[in-house]
Parts: structure tokens; sequence; C-alpha cells
């Protein structure tokens, strides 16, 4: 696989948001405006980059039983670098991400990213790979943000849209809308794309816990 | 005690945690298929809760705290978690076999869950007292528990439904819990009222 495809895989045909489906959480909670939700991808692309290449160049090294923690403590130690580094250049960011820049650590995508392309490839490929994904995340959020605070807000990026400006729909911006623009945004994707097998269920192979707990679905597991 | 129970009931439905604060999404659109499962998951959810609570408070109070460590708090809180619950793993398949049984298949993929670490890095952030961290905990875990019954119930009667092929699968299954989070906004405001 060449550097571009490599690269634009992480945009549209492996989107981590609207078709690998996860980083569900961040992708819920800072899609509200536009200007956090362009942060929230930032930051996490930043992380993923650092955390992809450090990974990569590790992978020899690292232990393949004690990897995850190991995968858990660079990324945390980058997810702090990045917090601080918000914190002193950009405060009102840092104020409107809040509980959620921290949370980067436990975000799907970061560590999935580690498990299923840093930790097999060499290190620009990761690199690569990492920027694509970074991307993707944040176009997704920038998409799902453009339309909640469009609609929700009746501005862009703070900018008014006339009409919209005296009717806009509230709810949009609070919690159920980010539920329901997310649904609608993956059913069209499923469309557009016109998946033969979309995904049926919320299944655990981009699940990063997947291999942790060693089965391949969530759920019907302990069922049998 | 006043403040305690308003600090329990936002916990468990003004400020729930899947529904308004978007954190356990994961678990909560993936093990909420089956009510006996999603009981499960809550279950080990709740207990997670209150042992990372319990363990996490002191440490960032006696230990990050003197020490000016604050910075450190993401890395030292994650894997404190990570560890604990693998501890917890072992000690229960030892000792409760049974206990494990019903939780142990979910312990593990608590680990990675940003409830967990949100609700310990909340604590903080709010500046709880130990008391009412753990109360803030349990409500969380409360409110965990909540919405995932009755999501579960929601789900079983999408089952059922004829739905366009686009939106079959998780699409379909967001816009329900859009609108199961719609009724937890009608819990908005009551607390300020409840006593005053």
């Amino acid at each position: 696989m060449s550097k571009i495809q490599n690269f634009l895989k992480g945009i549209v045909k492996e989107n981590p948001v609207l078709v690998l489906i996860l980083g569900t959480c961040p992708t819920l909670a800072v899609s509200t405006n536009v200007l956090s939700a362009l942060g929230m991808g930032a930051a996490s692309t930043i992380v993923l980059l650092c955390s992809n290449i450090v990974i990569s160049a590790l992978r020899n090294v690292i232990p393949d039983k004690v990897r995850i923690p190991c995968y858990i403590v660079l990324i945390a130690g980058f997810v702090t670098m990045v917090q601080m580094l918000v914190k002193a250049f950009a405060p009102a960011l840092d104020n409107a991400l809040g509980i959620y820049l921290p949370l980067i650590v436990v975000n799907c995508i970061i560590l999935g990213r580690a498990e299923m392309f840093a930790n097999k490839n060499k290190v620009i490929d990761s690199a690569v790979d990492a920027l694509g994904m970074g991307v993707g995340f944040t176009l997704a959020l920038f998409l799902m943000a453009t339309i909640r605070e469009v609609f929700g807000n009746g501005t862009w990026l703070g900018i008014e849209i006339p009409v919209l400006i005296d009717n806009h729909i509230s709810i949009m911006t609070m919690a159920p809308g980010g539920f329901l623009v997310f649904g609608i945004l993956i059913a069209v994707v499923n469309k557009v794309l016109n998946n033969k097998n979309p995904k049926k269920e919320f299944g655990c192979e981009g699940c990063p816990s997947a291999d942790i707990c060693g089965k391949k679905t969530c759920g019907d597991k302990e069922a049998e | 005690m006043t403040k305690l129970i308003i600090i329990m009931l936002s916990a468990v439905f003004i400020n729930n945690y899947v529904l308004s604060r978007f954190l356990g999404i994961c678990p909560f659109l993936g093990v909420s298929k089956k009510l006996n499962q999603a009981v499960g998951m809550s279950l080990a959810v709740i207990f997670v809760m209150l042992i990372a609570t319990a363990v996490t408070w002191p440490i960032q109070m006696f230990l990050l705290e003197p020490g000016n460590l604050g910075y450190l708090q993401t890395i030292v809180f994650i894997l404190v978690i990570a560890s604990l619950v693998q501890l917890v793993e072992i000690i229960l398949k030892r000792y409760i076999p049974s206990l494990h049984k019903s939780l142990g298949v979910y312990l593990p993929l608590i680990t990675t869950n940003c409830a967990v670490l949100g609700v310990t890095i909340l604590n903080i952030d709010e500046g709880y007292t130990f008391i009412e961290a753990m109360v803030n905990s349990l409500g969380s875990g409360l409110g965990f528990f909540l919405a995932m019954v009755m999501f579960s119930g929601v789900r079983s009667v999408i089952e059922g439904a004829d739905v366009p092929k686009a939106f079959r699968g998780l699409p379909i299954t967001l816009v329900a819990a859009s609108i199961t989070s719609l009724s937890f906004l009608g819990f908005s405001g009551v607390i300020e009222n409840l006593f005053a």
C-alpha cells in the first residue's frame, strides 16, 4: 500500500468515527461547536501521531505480554504534555474541552491504532497512518459540529447565519441532538459507501480491550 | 446531609454519565442488547467506580498534592485503575468464583472505560471531600445502571421493528438513545427547586 493510500484510508474508507465507530464519547461530547471540535481533533491528532511513532519505534523492544500497559503509559504521557500545552497557550480551549482533554487517554482510536497498526509497521508508515486517522477524526468532528452549531445555535465558528439565528433548534446542541446527528450521519455514510454488509452491531473488532478480554464480540460471550 | 442527597440525585438523573455527559458510550451501545448483560456490566461499573474512587482520592490528596505532582494525575490514575481492576479480578477468581462468573467478564473491559477515569478526575475537579466523592461515584454508577437497564428495554423493542436498510444496526440505536436522553432532559432544574 502506497503512502498516499495509507493516508487517505483514514479519511474515507476507514474513517475512525463514521466507519470504524471508535472514539464515540469525545465525538458526541465536544461536537457542540466547531471551535472546540477542531481543538479536540488537533489535540487527539498530536497524541495519536506521537504515540504511533514511539510505539512503532519501540515495537521490537516492548515485550508482547505487557504491551497494553506500556502503550497506556506512553499515551498518558503524551496526553499530559498536550494538556499542559493547551493550558498554557489556549486556556479558553482548555475550558471548553474540560474533562474530555485528559480523557483522550482512553480514546479507543489511539489505543486501537497502536494495537492494530503501529506495533506491526515501520515508523514512517505508522506516522502516515496516524496523520490520516487524525485528519479523519478531525473532519468527522468538524462535520458533526458544523451541523449541530448551524442548526442548534444559528452560528458557524461564531459567525451568525441570517435566518437560522432567529430560528435555532436548541435541542441540537444538547445531548439528544448529539445522538441524533451521529445516528443520521452513520446512516448516510452507510448509504453513500453502499456498504453491502453494514455494521450490524457495535462490534468489538475495533475495541482495544477486545484483545484483553479475548472475545471477538462483546456481550454475546457469557450468555452461552 | 442535604448536600450528599443533592450530589447523589444530580449524579443519577441530571448529569447522567451516559445520557448527558457522554461518558461510557461504548459499553452503553455494546452491552445493552440483553437485560442480564446490561445488569452485569452496570454492577461491575458501580463496583469499579467505588473502589477506583476509594483509591485515587487518597492518592491525589496525600501523595500528588503535597508533592506538587498534580500534573501526573492522568498517568497515575489510569495506571492505578488498570492495576486495580486486574487485582480485583484475580482476587474474585480465587475467593468468590460465583461473583467472578457473573461480573468477571466485564471487568477487563472497564479498564479503558472513560466513565471510570472520568468520575475519578471529576471528583478531584469538583473539590469533593472523601465522603462526597464516594457518594458521587455511587450516584454516577447508579445513573449508568439506570440508563443501561432502560436502554436495554428500548432496544428489545427496536429488534422487532422494520427499519430502513441504511439505519439498521447502530444508526437506529443512536436515534433511540437520542430519544431516551431526551426523556432525561425533563429532570434538569429539578434539583435546584427540590430543597429550596
